[in-house]
């Protein structure tokens, strides 16, 4: 048995989530390749090689690849999956783009987002955003699934893998890279951190979620989320959200500040390692999933917060 | 150009879910059904194509029971023109969606489908890159701004750490992300004229498409219930107590 499993990068350097996809694809069992598609992306290939566990290192180079645009992408890997009998992928915005419309082509019905593997037909993925998890079985000859990072240990460096480089898929393709806009931030991207700060409505206003929030962030080198209601009440950007249907988020601690947590906002948090609340209402649903509460006034407790950190 | 826009009928995104006690899935029973969130952005995306004058007609379809039929109607009322509900009673799994959405592309031929990027019950973000493969069109996925120009679709994408465009050869697949609008309440006039709008009722049979499940669900279960921690009594006793934890 044999998994191929897709490479997230950005052509320097290998993310984190792919040594986790290819503990999920050892864990489903057989020899795992990575495929490291890219442009000038000799030394993610040469990277990849090393994590522990890994057989074979596919490198392709070509212009499509650079953004790993889905069209390329289907080209170049459904021929390849004559060889293998499962494709594994980190569930990044990479992954999520891409392997549906390998799945749809192999005539299979993917896996989403698993977070658990039992044997070689059955998984264990969230659905309703978490609020309930659901064992499945495929009865697919082939598997394809996408992997939850924050489900799976990333596989240890160590590994000696060969590296074998092979031909782009002919195009050309009905899609192009026009451009890119990269976050350009200080601060960690909001689904990686391993600290999150977010704050809700009780804020009050777009600059006093500035003013309060920042310097807490700053100080725990924390990325800055915020409850639906803070971004509908227009104190907040819309990529900042937290909830069901803005971003699922599941750092070592969670600084939840005036935000009474609605399920919405819960079902995009609650996995967090640790949780604190802070809310001058002490009947507020958020103190219920907290491990430290903290009842106090916001503009008062979290100043105050920053300066002891 | 003519847009189709898929619609799902959804537990209402402001509903606790609640697992059944047999584990067989999620009571469905008496719950408050909404549309899917992201399809009503994409709903709002067309109808303001249209106000634009970029869209020329707005066909919404729903692969679901009988009630999909609000949903349509919800649509319908937002601005689309017309509906087509494929009526089931049974889970049709995202490949067998994107397959029937396929046939429907045949009949409609449309110029552009914009789906929501994920329906909030299963979370699967599968159904509008199934539907690009199968109709081999490209696709613009979570897009947060879409514009056409000289037969191209400029797709501006949300992905890990920042944005991304995307040029595309129409016809096209887009698929919906929180920013890309905010969704219009239907009017009242405009809920009445809704009702005189056309759906027109098919089976999946009409499509000649197996909707046989491949996965089988073994249980459903309730996550790990999270315990209520402590109340501290002010902020040094939360430092402390975040510092014995090795959490700062």
């Amino acid at each position: 048995m044999a998994v191929l499993v897709i490479a997230d990068h950005d052509n320097s350097a290998l993310s984190d989530a792919t040594a986790k996809t290819v503990t999920a694809a050892a864990k489903f069992g057989g020899d795992v390749d990575v495929l490291v598609a890219g442009k000038g992306a000799g030394d993610v290939a040469a990277s990849a090689a090393t994590i522990s566990g890994v057989r074979k290192v596919v490198h392709v180079e070509g212009d499509a690849y650079e953004h790993h645009l889905a069209e390329a992408m289907e080209a170049l890997i459904v021929p390849m999956m004559d060889g293998y009998d499962a494709l594994f992928a980190p569930a990044t915005t990479m992954g999520k783009n891409v392997t549906p419309r390998i799945a749809a082509k192999l005539d299979v019905m993917q896996l989403s987002d698993i977070t658990g593997i039992e044997g070689t037909d059955t998984f264990e993925r969230p659905i309703y955003a978490g609020n309930a998890i659901m064992t499945v079985t495929s009865s697919d000859a082939k598997k394809v699934v996408t992997v939850r990072g924050t489900a799976f240990d990333a596989a240890p460096a160590g590994g000696s893998a060969s590296v074998e480089t092979v031909d782009p898929a002919a195009g050309p393709f009905k899609s192009e890279f026009v451009s890119e806009e990269m976050v350009e931030s200080d601060r960690p991207d909001l689904t990686a951190a391993k600290r999150v700060v977010s704050g809700g409505r009780a804020l009050g206003s777009a600059e006093e979620f500035e003013r309060i929030m920042n310097p807490l962030a700053d100080k725990l080198g924390a990325a800055v989320g915020a409850s639906r209601a803070a971004v509908d009440a227009g104190y907040a950007p819309n990529d900042y959200q937290v909830g069901q249907t803005g971003k699922i988020v599941a750092p070592e601690l969670y600084v939840a500040v005036g935000i009474s947590g609605a399920i919405q906002h819960l079902a995009g948090m609650k996995d967090s390692k640790i949780i604190v609340a802070i809310n001058k209402d002490e009947e507020a649903p958020i103190f219920q999933v907290a491990d430290y509460g903290l009842v106090a006034d916001l503009f008062n407790a979290v100043p105050e917060l920053t300066d002891a950190l | 150009m003519k847009v189709l826009v898929p619609v799902k009928r959804v537990i209402d995104y402001n509903v606790k879910v609640r697992v059944k006690s047999d584990q067989s899935g999620v009571d469905l029973a008496n719950v408050k059904m909404s549309m899917n969130p992201f399809d009503e952005i994409s709903v709002e995306e067309a109808v303001r194509m249209k106000e634009a004058g970029t869209a020329t007609e707005i066909v919404v379809v729903s692969i679901g029971p009988q009630q999909a039929q609000e949903t349509i109607r919800t649509a319908l009322a937002m601005g689309a023109d017309r509906g087509i509900l494929i009526k089931t009673d049974e889970i049709v799994e995202p490949l067998a969606v994107a397959k029937v959405l396929a046939k429907v592309v045949e009949e409609e031929t449309p110029d552009m489908v914009i789906l929501g990027k994920q329906a909030i019950d299963d979370d699967a973000n599968q159904t509008g890159q199934m539907l690009g493969a199968l109709l081999g069109w490209p696709q613009g996925t979570f897009a947060s701004e879409v514009k056409s120009d000289g037969g191209k679709v400029h797709v501006t994408r949300e992905i890990d750490g920042g944005l991304q465009t995307v040029a595309l050869d129409g016809p096209a697949i887009v698929t919906t992300d929180l920013r890309l609008n905010e969704p219009r309440y239907a009017s009242l006039p405009n809920i009445m004229k809704a009702k005189k709008k056309p759906i027109d009722m098919k089976a999946p049979e009409d499509y000649g498409v197996d909707l046989s499940p491949r996965l089988t669900i073994v249980k459903v279960t309730e996550p790990p219930v999270r315990q209520a921690g402590e109340k501290v009594e002010d902020v040094s006793t939360l430092v402390g107590k975040l510092k014995t934890a090795g959490a700062v």
